[in-house]
């Protein structure tokens, strides 16, 4: 028990120096790490639908773009509103969690590969719409997207520019990290009980026999409907806050590219365990960044020319990922501990 | 006799068709209260169709049933239970990844309310409900004779323990009427000993069973009452010593030329 602790208070201090070491690679690299934060929001709602429920949403990125959106139309001169963030953000999450409510109504009758099915076409639609919405009435900015997006900022504290505080530098990027780190933790404790709750097991329960769930007197509709908005909210804060760092953004930020990532996120890292989740969520979102900035001079030093493009060998290294993972950890790097007591039992039988 | 007392669940020309086939013709039947009634029959003859539309699984074609004095809702799966009718399945549905003791808790689903911001703000309600639903569910399992189980998966229990589990879980849903789809399938002779005494535990303790079964052996010596179903058809209702010897259900079972 004291080693645990200790293991967290450890993770915790090094989880807040890690900006200011990043800082001194280069500043890149703490955003990298802010986005690497927004995928591990993005995956750990989509836990919620697709590792707890089992239902697998390939539209996902629909609730990031609403979240992004509504974060753009309310603090942008598109409008010229300036809302605070903590009006936006609860409203972004609520706007989302409403979003997937809509959304999932329709579907939810179905399973499986037409659910699946069904939810990529949705999470198309809204882009989309998000791409059309500039006539008659110019809301969206259609394909040119919103630019000039407000930062964060708290007080008189701006995202936006650098401040010294006991004479170690703040930088925006730095700023945000911690923002996104407050917000991580909060978003693992309601991950975390969630699971451990009489809604979690009703979702485990739908995952692993919908019949049996619903003759246990389980109003599956319902308790689906809630994942899938409960999931969605999730996605609306990621996008408020992907809106805010990136002061910019389009249709294009939430192709159906995205949604794949983030389901193949849960889906390596471990569906249904939260830990695994955010491994899976760190290990895509941080290879591919080493790769482009390694992939180009190693081959330069080895063969005196770039052989392979970064971005060919990472969807190389991707689809590889993905089938080693499938074939000697099937469950995810990380699996979920029902699964992993399952295993240990298994071998212990056999021993 | 008072209304109250004697009928539990009164069945009205229950019908329920597959494309041409007709599985359930206008079923009616009448189960008492705290009695053990059997629904037995030949393979096909509609037993656990009977079963499905009566907890809502199937939609019903036609008919009515009446449950303690009230229609039942027969279009979600979750008003029957919550009206009180749990049941088991032929084949086993557990919740195979959940441990033993979560199957047993997702039963009380039905009878708790704790919702999402209960369970992110942990409020002192939500924690007490959460605590008597896991003491209410360990009860369970020691009621069934499996707590010793608890923490393991509920995929790894013997074939035994698993029909225990399903009969602990649902009865977590506090059942007036607990329909059993053939519970003795599978089971060896000191399995269904068991199984029999556990049955006979329950009716003591005030529930009413409602029990498919194809051991000749354990449906007669364990219902008050049995019914027969042959071809979706209702062909005889009594107590097991009469139905034994009725002739179309002799014919039922072992074809019409028996009888000359």
């Amino acid at each position: 028990m004291n080693r645990k602790i200790l293991g967290f208070v450890l993770i915790g201090v090094a989880l807040l120096i890690l900006p200011h070491v990043l800082t001194q690679v280069g500043t890149a690299w703490v955003r990298i790490a802010n986005l690497a934060i927004l995928f591990i929001f993005l995956s750990l709602g989509l836990n919620i639908v697709v590792g707890m429920a089992g239902l697998l949403d390939l539209g996902y990125v629909a609730f990031y773009a609403v979240g992004a959106y509504l974060w753009a139309l309310l603090a942008s001169p598109h409008f010229g509103l300036h809302l605070p963030f903590w009006i936006i953000l609860p409203l972004g999450a609520l706007l989302a969690c409403i979003a997937g409510a809509v959304l999932g109504a329709p579907c939810l009758r179905l399973r499986g590969d037409y659910l699946a099915i069904v939810t990529l076409g949705f999470g198309e639609i809204v882009r989309i719409f998000m791409n059309n919405l500039s006539t008659p009435f110019n809301i969206t900015n259609g394909p040119k997207g919103i630019t000039g997006i407000d930062d964060v900022s708290i007080g008189s504290i701006s995202f936006a520019t650098t401040d010294s505080f006991f004479g170690i530098p703040f930088t925006g990027p730095v700023k945000y990290y911690y923002m996104l780190l407050a917000l991580l933790l909060l978003i693992i404790i309601v991950n975390l009980r969630l699971q451990n709750s009489r809604i979690g097991r009703a979702w485990v329960a739908i995952r692993e026999d919908e019949i049996a769930a619903k003759a246990a007197g389980i109003n599956t509709w319902n308790v689906k409907l809630l994942a899938f908005a409960m999931g969605a909210s999730f996605g609306g804060i990621a996008g408020g806050m992907f809106a805010a760092m990136q002061g910019f953004i389009s249709p294009e930020s939430f192709v159906l590219h995205e949604s794949i990532i983030i389901v193949a996120m849960v889906v390596l890292g471990g569906m249904g365990n939260v830990w695994g989740v955010i491994a899976g969520a760190l290990l895509l979102s941080f290879v591919p960044e080493i790769l482009r900035y390694t992939v180009e001079p190693v081959q330069m030093a080895l063969f005196g020319r770039q052989l392979v493009e970064p971005e060919v060998l990472r969807m190389l290294l991707f689809g590889a990922a993905l089938v080693l993972t499938m074939r000697f950890r099937p469950a995810g790097i990380w699996p979920e501990s029902r699964h992993r007591r399952e295993m240990s039992e298994a071998r212990g039988a056999g021993a | 006799m008072s209304s109250s007392v004697a009928v539990l669940l009164e069945a009205c020309n229950v019908g329920k068709s597959f494309g041409g086939v007709q599985a359930l013709k206008d079923v009616s039947l009448t189960i008492r209260a705290n009695e053990i009634y059997g629904l037995i029959g030949p393979n096909g003859a509609g037993k656990t169709t009977f079963f499905n539309v009566l907890t809502g699984l199937y939609p019903r074609d036609g008919g009515e049933v009446l449950f303690d004095g009230r229609a039942l809702d027969l279009a979600n799966p979750y008003r029957v239970a919550e009206a009180g009718i749990a049941r088991t399945f032929q084949n086993i549905r557990l919740f195979g990844s959940m441990t033993a003791l979560e199957n047993v808790m997702v039963g009380r689903h039905v009878r708790t309310r704790a919702g999402v911001f209960g369970a992110i703000l942990r409020t002192p309600g939500q924690r007490a409900e959460e605590a008597a639903v896991k003491r209410r569910a360990q009860e369970l399992l020691h009621y069934v004779g499996i707590p010793h189980r608890a923490e393991a998966l509920a995929r790894h229990l013997s074939y035994g323990d698993q029909r225990r589990l399903e009969i602990a879980r649902a009865l977590a849903t506090e059942p007036k009427l607990l329909a059993l789809d053939e519970p003795a399938a599978g089971m060896n002779a000191t399995e269904t000993a068991g199984l029999r005494q556990l049955i006979e535990g329950l009716r003591a303790d005030g529930l009413t069973v409602l029990l498919i079964e194809h051991d000749v052996k354990l449906v007669m010596g364990l219902c008050d009452r049995v019914a027969v179903l042959d071809y979706g058809e209702k062909i005889a209702e009594d107590v097991p010593a009469v139905v034994q010897k009725d002739p179309k259900v002799i014919e039922a079972y072992l074809g019409g030329s028996i009888g000359g």
